[in-house]
């Protein structure tokens, strides 16, 4: 279980964070000159902006109407049944609009985008769904969006990046370094420097430079609110633990966030097993913040492997990496296969595919509640639907990945 | 310690003969590690005044196609900080040509800064530019750099307000970096239009002890002539030497091709 903080850190206000764009040790802003101007431009605008009623209102309004707010908090009745101990629910962010919770942050940032006055919206994406909603948010909001996608992902993702470009994205191929994730921000990034005064990056994952982390997560706790007012309304209670995947690590920190005060409340955060920063990594800068990192004894960054294009990324969020620290978080590794195994529990249990990347949490979760009693309560955020992974699930069974062969 | 010395000579020496400091760019490691030590000699018996040698990092955001694929070749061949400082090392058994150190900061961070600081000074380099690594995160590096009498050299651009300016030359030593133009590093065969205003702007800004280079984008004798009227101490060329170096060009080729560009930095009036 969760190891409790310790005590010489339990003054730390989370809940505050981040302070002067750190997550204690973790963040900051590691870019270069060019791009610092904007990064504080864009905090200035997150914090006047995005506090306006209108502004809120008209998020609210396109949250709902438009992306399907709220999600449904759903029993799953035969998961939990098949775990045998604690009553398993399941947060449907696979159900809003575009099939993941990308949507969330991508419209948060386009509405914002669009009151600063930038109309040239650019973002990276590894699955394609940050991608898609990206593409989905500018076209409902009449912005121009430019999505780097590493060429190796779109092979990959190929419905994805499809969907990108009906939906009037441009979508650029990576073919840089391993052409997953790391490299599609690589590029976001030097198109960035490039044209900083007329361009809005769109991070699509709480990591970056300061204020993405807090902007993104800003903009996903929607997913953590949500469930404690749907708990507490069916329950009275709060969860005992919460379970996510984490990649960069936006759909969990939405989760978790929220309940960052409500110390009973455990996070369970799922890595890949060949992409686990928290679990294997060390501490190193990548992409402008000072976070967990695969990375070699030189500093140089690690090749990621993961079945899910999502989770496949050598870093991750600094707020996890302080949550890890202050053992305010759990972060375990999962497999390619296991996660497999998540993926096929839940369509032959539920009758719902979810995306790889939240297969993860539900392996992971399902394990877990075994060894909880009955009585406690477990929330697994489903970060999306697996429409866009049958292809790749239906190769793995006729064709091992690498992680399999080792 | 003294800081950097050899750097500050330097940049004395040009400026008696009226002249503004050629400072140019080579990835260890380049054409292939074995000949990277006649490249530097080639450099130098073309007029180069300052070398800015490079330690390739697996994502350098701010460089351009030509500079990434040098960082890709370093990597393959196995080259680090080490690699570069024992290059440093080397050099410096016959010559006392200023040299910078060019790296991602990820790299420095793993070696720790304390580390790095000292084992660059033992190596006789004279100062570290980190394109990663804004003041406002350079507190500890600044203190290092210090100890170690390593020049620290930081970086304005078009996008940088005169507040700003001002506050990062508090932070720097040796030189100023002025990024001529929005993008990556890269060739170009023309100024930015953003190059001449920048430096008009900075100029009265930079305190005395404390130079004036420019780059990003300088490949020809004729944009080196523009910022050295206008007033700078140094111009940068890295892409334009990179891209002739990795297309096999001999080593007589680049002394001549810094010959050329060395001639820009004495405009006649």
């Amino acid at each position: 279980m969760v190891a409790k903080a310790p005590s010489k850190q339990s003054t730390t206000k989370l809940s505050e964070l981040p302070h002067e764009g750190h997550f204690g040790e973790f963040g900051g802003q590691f870019v270069p000159e060019i791009l610092i101007p904007a990064l504080k431009e864009l905090e200035r605008a997150h914090k006047e902006i995005t506090a306006r009623f209108d502004f809120q209102s008209e998020l609210k309004a396109l949250r709902a109407d438009y992306g399907g707010r709220p999600t449904p908090l759903y029993f799953a009745k035969r998961l939990t049944e098949h775990a045998g101990g604690a009553r398993i629910f399941l947060k449907r962010e696979d159900v809003v609009h575009g099939g993941a919770h990308t949507l969330n942050n991508a419209l948060g940032q386009a509405l914002l985008a669009r009151a600063m006055g930038k109309r040239r919206v650019i973002a990276e994406t590894g699955a394609g769904q940050h991608g898609v909603a990206v593409a989905m948010a500018c076209a409902v909001l009449g912005l121009n969006a430019e999505i780097y996608m590493g060429a190796r992902d779109i092979e990959r993702q190929a419905l994805n990046a499809q969907r990108m470009k009906v939906l009037g994205a441009v979508v650029h191929a990576v073919t840089s370094g391993s052409q997953t994730l790391k490299d599609a921000i690589n590029e976001a990034l030097r198109d960035w420097v490039t044209n900083v005064p007329t361009t809005y990056y769109l991070m699509g994952s709480v990591i970056g430079p300061h204020p993405y982390p807090m902007i993104v997560r800003d903009f996903q706790r929607v997913i953590g609110d949500e469930i404690k007012g749907q708990l507490l309304r069916r329950e009275q209670r709060l969860p005992d633990l919460l379970v996510a995947c984490v990649g960069g690590g936006s759909n969990a920190i939405g989760t978790f966030y929220p309940f960052v005060s409500d110390e009973k409340v455990q996070f369970l955060g799922v890595e890949a097993a060949g992409a686990a920063s928290l679990s294997r990594g060390s501490i190193g800068v990548l992409h402008g913040a000072k976070t967990f990192v695969l990375q070699d004894e030189h500093g140089h960054i690690a090749e990621t492997h993961s079945i899910a294009a999502g989770l496949d990324y050598a870093a991750v969020g600094p707020e996890h990496a302080l949550y890890k620290k202050l053992g305010r978080g759990e972060y375990v590794p999962v497999s390619d296969a296991e996660a497999l195994e998540g993926f096929r529990l839940l369509a032959r249990l539920e009758g719902i595919l979810p995306a790889l990347e939240a297969a993860h949490a539900v392996y992971a979760g399902v394990q877990r509640a075994k060894r909880m009693k009955r009585d406690q309560i477990m929330v697994i955020t489903l970060s999306g639907r697996g429409d866009k992974d049958l292809e790749t699930v239906v190769r793995y069974d006729t064709q091992p990945t690498p992680e399999q062969t080792l | 310690m003294i800081l950097s010395q050899r750097l500050n000579k330097r940049f004395e020496e040009v400026r008696r003969r009226g002249e503004a400091a050629l400072i140019g760019y080579i990835m260890t490691g380049e054409p292939q590690l074995p000949r990277t030590l006649e490249y530097i000699k080639a450099l130098e018996a073309g007029g180069l005044d300052v070398l800015e040698l490079g330690v390739p990092f697996t994502d350098p955001i701010a460089d351009g196609p030509t500079l990434q694929a040098a960082h890709a070749r370093a990597l393959r061949q196995g080259v680090t900080v080490h690699t570069a400082l024992q290059f440093v090392r080397e050099l410096r058994k016959s010559s006392e040509l200023p040299i910078l150190l060019m790296t991602y900061y990820n790299p420095i961070y793993r070696l720790g800064e304390e580390s790095f600081a000292r084992r660059c000074s033992e190596a006789s380099v004279d100062g570290v530019i980190i394109p990663d690594l804004p003041i406002e995160e350079a507190t500890s590096w600044v203190n290092q750099a210090r100890k170690y009498g390593l020049a620290r050299v930081f970086f304005a651009t078009p996008e940088t307000d005169t507040e700003r300016v001002k506050k990062i030359c508090e932070y720097a030593s040796g030189f100023l970096y002025l990024v001529s133009r929005y993008g990556t590093t890269g060739a170009h065969e023309t100024l930015a239009p953003t190059a001449i205003p920048l430096i008009e702007r900075v100029r009265p800004l930079v305190p005395q002890d404390l130079r004036l280079a420019v780059g990003f984008g300088f490949s020809t004798r004729a944009q080196i002539e523009m910022v050295v009227r206008a007033g700078v101490d140094g111009v940068i060329v890295g892409s334009a030497l990179a891209a002739r170096i990795a297309e096999g060009a001999s080593p007589e080729t680049i002394t001549d091709y810094v010959r050329e560009l060395k001639a820009g930095t004495r405009p006649l009036p």
